[in-house]
């Protein structure tokens, strides 16, 4: 049998050099597809034949002399909340079915220029709205490394894509820990990338002010080359900031000596004793690499979910109203107008986005504004002063990920505040605009993934990726075994 | 703000009806002249195939991200700055609500951090007009209701829209309620379409919906608290606002009279039988939920734009007015130059003059034979500066200039002295003048007597006679000398 590269990075490299062709490679990831797809569950869409047609035009490319380019040839699955022209878009949502997108969105144009192969959109909670894909209107995407248990969410699908080797590479979108928490479910590699790195164009809106796209690997180097193509200033998205793409690559194999790495003195309570057992061991991995572990006050970090529950909610309901069915998407009749359009938003939307777009219209509501919504953006600006504070200490901050291990099927679904308490930790980034990413730091007794996440200040990525690698050579180095 | 708290320009008490005053204050949404749309790059055209204009910003399609156009930024500014306000750093709000032609479900607009603020309008009399703020804002598309009556979306079968105008830029201009009548809310809103259209800033047609006029109404008894006010919409001409504001006093005065309260409501102007209906009642308002738009960022101009912009703002009507008045020596509020100004005639008005032509006849011919004329005039400048050196010389007379000026008109231009000649128009030699002078004088002996007692008026039955003798070459002027000369 043949043997193929497996990270992004070396099958692009195998592919430019034209010893490996883009066909065979997409053919090998679509073959495990085939075969444990239906377990899974981490598409909504396999876009197969598509991919054919990409992947020979990337290797006639190669045969005639020419650079594909750093992308050459890696299979790709995308979030299904991102637009792509003339292919399905659903958010998982019976709302969108059956809409096709005339364009694509800015990260899809761009990866495809670098020569990526889309394979397919992934499953995720519906409008991203969840921790565990449960929310998704098309079933759950269940975890490759224990089939009973969720892959985390919002971009489970995603995560579960890179975790089975569906694709070396996904992109998921991230608005309250949508890409960290199932990255450290499914044990692989998730960043979020300071607000306003990677263009939002065309990514279908929850709320706003937090979303942000951002890559799922199998290791540090993949998500560091994926962020570097997908980075960078777009003219069509106006919070995209004024700056060219990351430089991370670079960063990778400097050492932490002398990096001050912040631990969070007043963390929220009520992580799993192995969660916290594994952050341990992850300041012990980069302290003995030489770096200085600070302790570091975050008072009002508790404070985030509650701000996040009311933010968030308030411009999804802004951002949720257009789905009217007369436009795109379904559309459920009835005798007048007003009837279709209660009757499509009644049959169209899950029981999780109506209850966010109820919260999110109370929160906004004249006379409760400003105990709530009002309120929100008080406590958001003192998160973000309090980070700023601790990043005067830290260069880094190292929390959990997830407060616990991938749950059970159905465990949390019907218990919505259960369920959004697995955000504790990641929410806060979002809030402050941050970068944070989560790195696979060795299992939990039961054998399932943990994550540590690393977070940094306003364009902190490159200290943040030096510091995600170093935890990456330690698992490495010692076979995830401290 | 309430009623209470309102600041209200003094009332001069010139307009009452039936003792009461009228208070109104106008909010002008303007549609700007801009090639493109307020967030995306689709035309900004009007009278279109419908649905050609579209983009997914302008659909609102799942994903699009609104981009601020900057020369909508640029011409929102030439419009605070022309209306003295003060352009200030601002922010974007959504404005939350439903309704089938906003195919977002809100409109950014601008809210508690509008561009421009605390300015204002002066009327052509002198008078100030306080403007609380000009926004920026997106327009929404246009529906069409098929079936039912009236054009109403109750009761109709279908509807259609137009989304060519969604998202095109408007500027709102809110007034304060400083206006006491209806003629001063006509000379405001067309005192505000002359400057728009000077600054370039829209073509401000309130018949095509370039320029749309809400008016707030209240009414009270001088010296006493504001009244409730309701606003009038759907008003599409000046004529019409006029009327509105009027139709709507009398009724907030008659339930006053009758001892019935006025509800603070939206009231719909009906063109058809000059009434007001009831809209809706602001306890049916929506409730906006107004916050601040994440997909944008803060607009702040900086000083050096905005003074940049201010720098190039051309000559506004009133300026104009009072530079054309001290050339003519006639009233800055005078119909002649208020009629030339809001032609744009006036440059060629002081184009004629600087080549030694007399000011004030230049002013009236301008007014009374440029009417189909636009702001260029196709008389070239010295052919009608040389007209009126003949008329003003004596060689023609005022009839004849008239008639040699129609010619011109007609012409593009042309030599005057040769339309004189073609016409016959050469002028009587003064000896002959006054010959027929001397004849009148004999043939009416006691009008001569009654003039020469100091009767300025019998000279008229005079002066008709020698014009009827020389068949009108006589020149009025010379004519009126000569008996001047002979009563001594």
């Amino acid at each position: 049998m043949v043997s193929f590269p497996s990270s992004a990075f070396d099958i692009a490299e195998a592919v430019r050099s034209g010893s490996v062709k883009a066909a065979a490679i997409l053919e090998d990831h679509l073959g495990r597809i085939a075969e444990r797809e239906a377990d899974i569950h981490a598409f909504n869409l396999v876009t197969a034949d598509a991919a054919r047609v990409i992947a020979a035009r990337v290797d006639d490319v190669v045969a005639a002399g020419h650079d594909p380019g750093p992308l050459a040839g890696v299979p790709i699955a995308l979030k299904d909340n991102m637009c792509t022209r003339g292919v399905p878009t659903t958010c998982s949502s019976r709302i969108l079915e059956g809409w096709k997108p005339p364009y694509d969105a800015t990260v899809v144009s761009r990866l495809a220029e670098l020569g990526a192969v889309f394979v397919g959109k992934t499953n995720l909670d519906e409008f991203a709205m969840g921790s565990s894909t449960e929310n998704s209107a098309f079933g759950v995407t269940l975890n490759p490394r224990d089939t009973s248990r969720v892959a985390g969410g919002s971009s489970g699908g995603s995560a579960a894509a890179v975790a089975a080797a569906f694709a070396p590479v996904s992109l998921g979108s991230d608005t309250g820990g949508s890409i960290r928490q199932p990255a450290a479910l499914c044990g692989v590699v998730g960043v979020k990338p300071t607000y306003g790195t990677v263009s939002r164009y065309g990514l279908v809106a929850f709320a706003s002010s937090l979303d942000q796209i951002g890559p799922f690997s199998v290791d540090v180097r993949d998500s560091a080359l994926i962020l570097e193509s997908i980075s960078g200033h777009d003219p069509l998205d106006s919070t995209s900031i004024p700056q060219g793409p990351l430089d991370l690559l670079s960063v990778l194999d400097q050492d932490v000596k002398g990096m001050r790495i912040g631990r969070i003195t007043d963390m929220p309570e009520g992580a799993d004793p192995d969660v916290l057992g594994r952050l341990e061991a992850a300041f012990d991995a980069l302290r003995a690499a030489g770096a200085t572990i600070v302790d570091v006050e975050l008072p009002t970090l508790k404070y985030g979910i509650t701000a996040y529950y009311l933010i968030a909610p308030a411009e999804a309901s802004s951002n949720l109203a257009r789905y009217d069915g007369v436009r795109y998407g379904r559309r459920v009749d009835s005798v007048d107008t007003n009837s279709m359009y209660m009757a499509t938003r009644a049959a169209g939307f899950g029981d999780e986005v109506k209850r966010r777009i109820m919260l999110g219209t109370y929160a906004l509501s004249a006379g409760y504004y400003d105990a709530y919504y009002g309120k929100a953006l008080k406590v958001r600006r003192l998160i973000s002063d309090d980070f700023a504070r601790a990043y005067g200490k830290a260069d880094v901050l190292l929390t959990p990920t997830s407060p616990i291990p991938a749950f059970n099927v159905g465990e949390k679904a019907d218990d919505p505040l259960a369920m959004y308490l697995c955000d504790v930790y990641t929410i806060p980034t979002n809030l402050a605009g941050h970068p944070a990413m989560s790195v696979p730091f060795g299992d939990s007794r039961d054998g399932l993934p943990i994550g540590v996440q690393v977070m940094a200040s306003t364009l902190g990525e490159r200290p943040m990726f030096k510091v995600a690698a170093a935890l990456e050579r330690h698992m490495v180095a010692t076979g995830g075994r401290s | 703000m309430s009623p209470a708290e309102m600041e209200v320009a003094p009332n001069d008490g010139s307009y009452l009806i039936d003792g009461y005053e009228v208070v109104c204050g106008l909010e002008v949404h303007v549609e700007l002249a801009t090639a493109t749309k307020l967030f995306s790059a689709s035309a900004n055209r009007f009278g279109d195939e419908p649905n050609t204009h579209i983009d997914p910003v302008t659909l609102g399609l799942p994903g699009a991200l609104p981009v601020l156009n900057r020369r909508a930024v640029e011409l929102a500014m030439r419009i605070g700055l022309a209306l003295n306000c003060t352009v200030q750093p601002s922010t974007f709000h959504r404005k939350n609500y439903f309704y089938p032609d906003m195919p977002k479900a809100y409109q950014i607009s601008q809210y508690d951090q509008p561009l421009n603020i605390d300015g204002w309008l002066e009327l052509p009399g002198g008078k100030r007009i306080g403007i609380e703020r000009a926004h920026l804002e997106e327009d929404t598309g246009k529906s069409t209701h098929v079936g039912g009556t009236g054009g109403r979306i109750h009761g109709s079968d279908h509807s259609l829209i137009d989304f060519n105008r969604a998202g095109v830029p408007l500027v709102e201009i809110v007034g304060r309620p400083d206006i006491a009548s209806p003629d001063e809310a006509k000379q405001y809103v067309t005192e505000l379409r002359q400057i728009l259209v000077a600054i370039g800033a829209s073509d401000a047609k309130m018949e095509e919906g370039s320029m749309r006029c809400d008016a707030n109404v209240s009414v009270r008894k001088p010296g006493s608290p504001l009244g409730t006010r309701c606003e009038i919409k759907n008003v599409n001409s000046v004529r019409s606002l006029g009327r509105a504001i009027e139709y709507e006093a009398r009724r907030q005065i008659a339930l006053v009279e009758a001892g019935e309260s006025i509800r603070q409501e939206t009231r719909h102007w009906d063109e058809s039988d000059g009434r007001t209906h009831t809209l809706r009642s602001k306890e049916d308002a929506d409730d906006y939920r107004y916050f601040l738009e994440p997909d944008l960022v803060p607009l702040d101009p900086g000083a050096e734009w905005i003074e940049a912009v201010r720098a190039a703002l051309p000559l506004l009507p009133r300026e104009r007015r009072v530079r054309l008045s001290r050339a003519t020596g006639a009233a800055a509020d005078g119909e002649a130059v208020m009629v030339v100004v809001e032609r744009g005639q006036d440059d060629y008005v002081l184009a004629v003059t600087e080549s030694g032509a007399d000011p004030a006849r230049a002013l009236v011919h301008v007014k009374e034979a440029y009417a189909e004329q636009g702001a260029r005039p196709s008389v070239p400048v010295l052919d009608l500066a040389r007209m009126i050196t003949m008329e003003v010389s004596g060689t023609l007379t005022s009839t004849q200039a008239k008639i040699v000026l129609a010619e011109l008109v007609a012409n593009g231009g042309g030599d005057a002295e040769a339309i004189a000649t073609a016409k016959g128009f050469e002028a009587l030699d003064t000896s002959a003048l006054e010959a027929i002078v001397d004849d009148a004088i004999a043939a009416q002996p006691a009008a001569w007597a009654k003039y020469c007692a100091g009767e300025e008026k019998a000279m008229g039955a005079l002066v008709g006679a020698i014009m009827k003798a020389s068949k009108g070459k006589a020149d009025g002027r010379i004519v009126t000398a000569l008996l001047q000369s002979r009563r001594g």
